[in-house]
Parts: structure tokens; C-alpha cells; sequence
């Protein structure tokens, strides 16, 4: 075990290959498509963003790769392939074999995830003993090591407190230290700073990306905020009503967004650097229903920039002109189409502008 | 940091609300300690404003809000809305005032009765007080949900749950409206919707500010949100207000450290802009027993010999803009530089 995640550490290539995923649920309502045919890989050492609003189907997502999932009621369809071997299909038992040693995850909310019963050098060295099969006595010298890895002071002190003793960046710190403990080569990090304020939280992500650097770690970062896969990620996949309706590398993204959904969720945000009083982008409507999502783009009932192709038929993904940037739309931005709209749209707005003022 | 001073206070007729010398405490079960939630903090709102109050959990912003609406009364200080100190009426008048201050909250979904139907949620404040006729009642409902975006006759026959989370909120907001008030005390009330949702809401109230002619107080955790709505911003640390300033100066030029620290924290949506890590170290410390001097003294970059020892008072940088720091990052005798992350890298 050891010897072959030393050779892994420097490997290269394709880690995880997710191919046409689909992962539905049985409800009273009817059948949920919340990720709705899904293709993307990751390489090793790189780390990807998946951003969406809620709803978008980015958690069910990542935990529908890792297995995450009942299998009541869950239909998995398509193939995740794990350094080239399909895991969709096994059990938890099978599982059992890749769960913390190969994929780890950290979640939003680390209190609940936490046992609030027991102490936290007992919760770091469980994985440990379970995984690697380490002595009481190294689990838990390697889990003070790992306390310290995670910049948590007084680490042997740490071993003996219960998490309710400890603050929620502290308890953050713990989650990452559990979720490396056994070297994965996959971390996914749904949420990871959701919870905590917002100094906490730039060092929560410096932490784990420092660590994923040490570790030759690949990194799913799922999360709402732009803001924070813009300066922790490689690359960006954008999803939409179960979709991924944009993937790029993250410069390539912000400077030649495509997809109009993209473009109005950044324009979305408040900036700091606009005035106050600024009038903030909307888009208009809400996220579609899943168990009857629109025929034709999903976006394209609220999109500004939709015809009527858009209402028909579904747009495939399909590559840009830069390197590694696919997006799933008909009149993407920068197109005459999509330039005539916004035109249009302008004249509009100044035309009722001119109104408001008469 | 230190809320202690009142020289930013403005006078002038125009000024709706005035918080003096706040102090909020709770205690910690019966070990004799107690939690200083917020300490002694001072502030006026005028007519037509909107202040923004931003700073980590912990901070005492809620609690601030909280304790001008009487909702638990303050340990000591004074809220002179109107003129009335509110923290000295009971009963009937304390009721009616209440109908003049109203409170939006963070989880939209939670604070509607889930059993009822939307509208009566919102027409119940007005049946209470038996404002007019039931006709009259009824047009100012369907009114007040219009200029919310939602359908009144939707509204009729639906329950919250039936309703998004966005939709909700606007539902609240237009509960708060119906009385008429002069002053909506907003509690982190974008913080669990959707980006886009979120920009959909804060337009909604810019528009309602001026059609309803009203005066907000906006909590919040985000310093965006906070700067986009807010005609002045104060910013909050352990129970203690470290600045406050109109919302463009605190932004481009923030004069206390810790408002650095939060700006420079802000995770930007432009990869161009390098991530700059963090510029603080720790967590704020327990409120039970805050540390001496500056509260902020601990983890502030650039702290002195006498911030342990000596709490600053609030005083002026110019234009209007206040800061409780012995060494602020301008207008100070002597401005200590901060170490910023550009000169990190």
C-alpha cells in the first residue's frame, strides 16, 4: 500500500473519468434528474471547481463519483472510472477499499459531520487503524502529526478534546486532517468554507491547497462562490439544472466566458470595487424543477439571450477556440446573435430609463 | 477597538434612531461569568439612510439589532428612536413602537408560519392592530405582495412551503411592510438565497427604501452586499465598533486594521487577481472573557505595546469617518504600515 501511493505521489495523467453520469432519484413528485448526463475527468495534482446554484446537482455530483449515495431509491447511470477501473457499480463493501485512502471528502459543515461523543485523537486515528492497519500507538503519534500538518496548536492537548471544545475553523482543521490521514490521491471539498467567517476562510483554503500540492492531491472543489474557484482552482465546470453547461480552465473562463448563464451569475455578484447603490444584474425566474426540467437548454427560459432554437432543441457541449474550453450553447457570448440581443437590450433599458424620467 | 466615544454621533433633526452606550450581557449558566455580547457601542441612523453593519460571527451585530427592537431589552445604554427611549416604555407603548420598527430575518422559510396561507401571514399585523376595514385591509395586502413580486391571488391559496426561497423573503419583507414602519432592522437577509436570487432581493429593497420612504438597518456577514446597499457602513469586532464611515470611503481607504484584514480576506472572481491568502491569523476569541486593551490586539498585524494595555476611543479620520484605533492606517499621528500580502509574495 505504501509503496504504490509513494509511486502515485509523482504520477501523471488521468486520475478520475466521469462519462455521460446520470443520477436520478425515485420521489412521490416523480423521478429527480439531478445530474443529468455528466462527462468531465480530472488529471492528477489538479484541482477543479464545480460552481452552481443550489439545486444544480454539483453535490449530488460529487458524491454520486465517491458512492455516496443511498441506494434506495438512486438510479447511477453512465461509468466513473477510477484510474481506469468503472467504481460506479460496486458496493460499499467493495468501496470500503478506495473510501479514505484513495478518495476523501470534507464537508460544509463540520460539526455535524464530527461524532460529537468522541475525542478527536480517537476520530483521526480510526481511518488510520481501519485503513492502513497502524498500531493504537502509531495512529496516534501520526495523528498528532497530522493535527500539526493542519497548523493546529497544542496538537497532543487536541487529541483529548471532544469537537465542541474546539471553534468551527478549528473543527474545519480536523475535518482536512481526518480526510488526509490516509494519503487520498482524490480529495473533494464540497462546501469546505460555506460555514466559516470570511478571515477563517481564506486560511482554510490556503491550507488545503497547500496540502494538495504537497500531496500531488487531486482537487474537486465544489462550492457557490465564484469568488473562491477563481483563485484556488485549475479549472472551472459551471452547472446548471443537473448539466454541465461550461468547462474551462480558470483564466480562460473569466476571460472568454461563453456560456450566458456564466456571465450573469458573475454579474450577479456585488463587487467591492463598484460604488454603492450600484444596480446589480438579475436573472430573472428561478432554477428549473428537475422532474420536469424545460425541453431545449435548461437556462434558456430565464436566459436574456434565448430564441426560440434554444425552447427546441438541446445544445451540446462543444469545444471554444481556447485550449480545454467546452460549453453547451447556440449563441454563445460574442456571437452576432448574441451581440444583436444585447443591443436590443440596451436600447430597451434606455428607452425605459427615458420613460422613468418623463 | 473600542465603541466607547461619541463624537461621531451627528445631531440634527433628521435623525431617526440613536443608540447610546449599548451593553448587551447574557450570563453563562451559573458560573458567574457572563458573555459580553455587546459592549457599550453608540450610533445614529438618519431618515432615508442605510447603515450597514458587517463583522464575523460573534461580533454582536445581531444582538445590536436585536436589543433596538427590545428583543431581549439591553443590560444598559439607550435607543432614542423618535425621541423615545425605547428601553424605557412598557407594555402598550413598547407595543406600539414596535409597529414602527420591524425586523427581516436570515431563514426566510423559518420565520413563516408553515400551517398558514401566505396571505394571511401577511395580513395578520393589520388585523391585530384592527387597521380599517377589512376592505381596506385587504387592498393594502394585495398592494404591499404586488410591489413584492408576488401574485396576491397565488398568495391566497398557497403555503410557505409552496414557495422558493427567494419568494419567501419577499414575503417577509412585505409582512414587515404592511404597518407602515419607518425603520426595517434587516438580519443577514440574503445570506441563504442563490447569487442570483440574492441581487434579485437587494434591488427589491433599494426599490422599496424609496417608495416606502424607509429608513434600514442592514446586518450582514458580506462586505459586498453590505457596501452595494449601505449609505454608511459600521463594522463590528467582539461587541466593539472599530469604524464607521460612509460606505465608498471605508471601502477605498479603511482606516482600522481589521477592516484590512476583512477586505483583503475576500475571495475575488478574477483569477487575475492572485489569491492573496490570509492576512490574519486565529479566530476572534471568546466573548466571555475579551482580551484587554484593543480587543482586536491579539491578532492585529501591526499591534503596539499599548494596545494591550489601553482601549482606543472612536475618533476622527476626516469626512465623516471614524476609527478606534491607536495607530490607524491614516489619519492617525502615527500610521504603522500594515504588512499586505502583495508584499508577502
Amino acid at each position: 500500500m505504501t509503496t504504490l501511493q509513494t509511486s502515485l505521489r509523482s504520477a501523471q495523467g488521468t486520475l478520475i473519468e466521469v462519462k455521460d453520469l446520470k443520477t436520478h432519484f425515485t420521489t412521490p413528485r416523480g423521478v429527480v434528474r439531478a445530474v443529468d448526463g455528466v462527462t468531465f475527468s480530472i488529471e492528477r495534482g489538479k484541482s477543479l471547481g464545480i460552481v452552481g446554484e443550489s439545486g444544480s446537482g454539483k453535490t449530488v455530483l460529487s458524491r454520486s463519483i465517491m458512492g455516496l449515495l443511498p441506494k434506495h431509491g438512486t438510479i447511477r447511470e453512465g461509468s466513473v472510472l477510477f484510474q481506469g477501473q468503472d467504481i460506479l457499480h460496486r458496493s460499499p463493501k467493495e468501496m470500503r477499499g478506495i473510501w479514505g485512502s484513495e478518495m476523501a471528502m470534507i464537508f460544509q459543515d463540520p460539526m455535524s459531520s464530527l461524532n460529537p461523543l468522541m475525542k478527536i485523537g480517537r476520530q483521526i486515528a480510526e481511518p488510520l487503524r481501519e485503513h492502513l492497519g497502524m498500531s493504537v500507538k502509531d495512529a496516534r503519534t501520526t495523528a498528532e502529526r497530522l493535527l500539526r500538518d493542519v497548523r493546529i496548536p497544542e496538537a497532543a492537548r487536541r487529541l483529548e478534546q471532544y469537537p465542541h471544545e474546539l471553534s468551527g475553523g478549528m473543527r474545519q482543521r480536523v475535518m482536512i486532517a481526518i480526510a488526509l490521514a490516509c494519503g487520498p490521491t482524490m480529495l473533494f471539498a464540497d462546501e469546505p468554507t460555506t460555514a466559516l467567517d470570511v478571515t477563517v476562510q481564506a486560511q482554510i483554503l490556503e491550507l488545503i491547497n497547500e496540502q494538495r500540492r504537497d500531496r500531488n492531491m487531486s482537487l474537486i472543489l465544489v462550492t457557490h462562490d465564484l469568488g473562491v474557484v477563481a483563485g484556488n482552482t485549475d479549472e472551472i465546470a459551471v452547472m446548471y439544472g443537473g448539466k454541465l453547461v461550461e468547462k474551462a480552465p480558470t483564466k480562460t473562463l473569466f476571460a472568454h466566458m461563453k456560456m450566458p448563464y456564466t456571465q450573469a451569475l458573475l454579474e450577479s455578484i456585488p463587487r467591492l470595487n463598484q460604488p454603492s447603490h450600484s444596480r446589480l444584474t438579475t436573472i430573472p425566474g428561478r432554477p428549473p424543477d428537475l422532474v420536469n426540467p424545460p425541453r431545449g437548454c435548461r437556462f434558456a427560459p430565464r436566459c436574456a439571450f434565448a430564441r426560440d432554437r434554444c425552447l427546441e432543441e438541446e445544445p451540446e457541449l462543444t469545444k471554444g477556440e481556447q485550449a480545454g474550453h467546452v460549453f453547451a450553447c447556440f449563441y454563445p457570448v460574442g456571437s452576432s446573435e448574441y451581440e444583436e440581443r444585447k443591443l436590443e437590450l440596451k436600447r430597451k433599458s434606455s428607452a425605459s430609463a427615458e420613460e422613468g424620467k418623463k | 477597538m473600542a465603541g466607547t466615544g461619541k463624537d461621531h454621533l451627528r445631531s440634527g433633526d433628521d435623525v431617526l434612531l440613536r443608540v447610546e452606550d449599548l451593553v448587551v450581557e447574557f450570563p453563562v449558566g451559573r458560573t458567574g461569568l457572563k458573555v459580553n455580547a455587546v459592549t457599550g457601542i453608540s450610533f445614529d441612523v438618519r431618515k432615508g439612510e442605510t447603515l450597514g453593519v458587517v463583522g464575523e460571527s460573534g461580533c454582536g451585530k445581531s444582538t445590536t439589532g436585536r436589543a433596538i427592537m427590545q428583543l431581549p431589552r439591553p443590560t444598559s445604554g439607550s435607543v432614542l428612536f423618535n425621541d423615545k427611549d425605547l428601553t424605557k416604555l412598557s407594555g402598550d407603548d413598547m407595543r406600539e413602537a414596535r409597529t414602527k420598527v420591524q425586523m427581516i430575518f436570515q431563514d426566510p422559510i423559518s420565520s413563516l408560519n408553515p400551517r398558514r396561507k401566505v396571505w394571511d401571514i401577511v395580513a395578520e399585523p393589520l388585523s391585530i392592530w384592527k387597521r380599517g376595514t377589512s376592505a381596506e385591509q385587504a387592498s393594502v395586502v394585495d398592494k404591499v405582495l404586488e410591489d413584492v413580486g408576488i401574485d396576491p391571488e397565488r398568495a391566497r391559496e398557497s403555503q410557505p412551503h409552496q414557495f422558493s426561497g427567494g419568494q419567501c423573503q419577499r414575503i417577509s419583507i412585505a409582512r414587515s411592510l404592511v404597518l407602515d414602519p419607518e425603520l426595517i432592522i434587516c438580519d443577514e437577509p440574503v445570506s441563504a438565497l442563490d447569487v442570483s436570487v440574492q441581487a434579485q432581493v437587494l434591488n427589491l429593497l433599494e426599490d422599496l427604501k424609496k417608495q416606502y420612504g424607509l429608513t434600514l438597518i442592514f446586518i450582514a456577514h458580506d462586505l459586498a452586499v453590505v457596501k452595494n446597499i449601505s449609505d454608511r457602513v459600521a463594522v463590528m469586532y467582539l461587541g466593539k465598533m472599530c469604524e464607521i464611515a460612509p460606505s465608498d470611503a471605508l471601502y477605498q481607504t479603511p482606516a482600522h486594521p481589521y477592516t484590512n484584514v476583512l477586505l483583503e480576506s475576500i475571495p475575488v472572481p478574477d483569477p487575475t487577481v492572485p489569491f492573496a491568502g490570509s492576512a490574519v491569523e486565529g479566530e476572534p476569541p471568546s466573548p466571555v472573557l475579551p482580551p484587554s486593551g484593543c480587543r482586536f490586539h491579539p491578532r492585529c498585524p501591526n499591534v503596539q505595546e499599548r494596545c494591550k494595555i489601553e482601549e482606543p476611543n472612536l475618533r476622527s479620520v476626516g469626512n465623516d469617518h471614524w476609527v478606534a484605533c491607536h495607530y490607524p492606517l491614516h489619519g492617525g499621528e502615527a500610521p504603522v504600515k500594515v504588512s499586505t500580502p502583495s508584499t508577502k509574495n
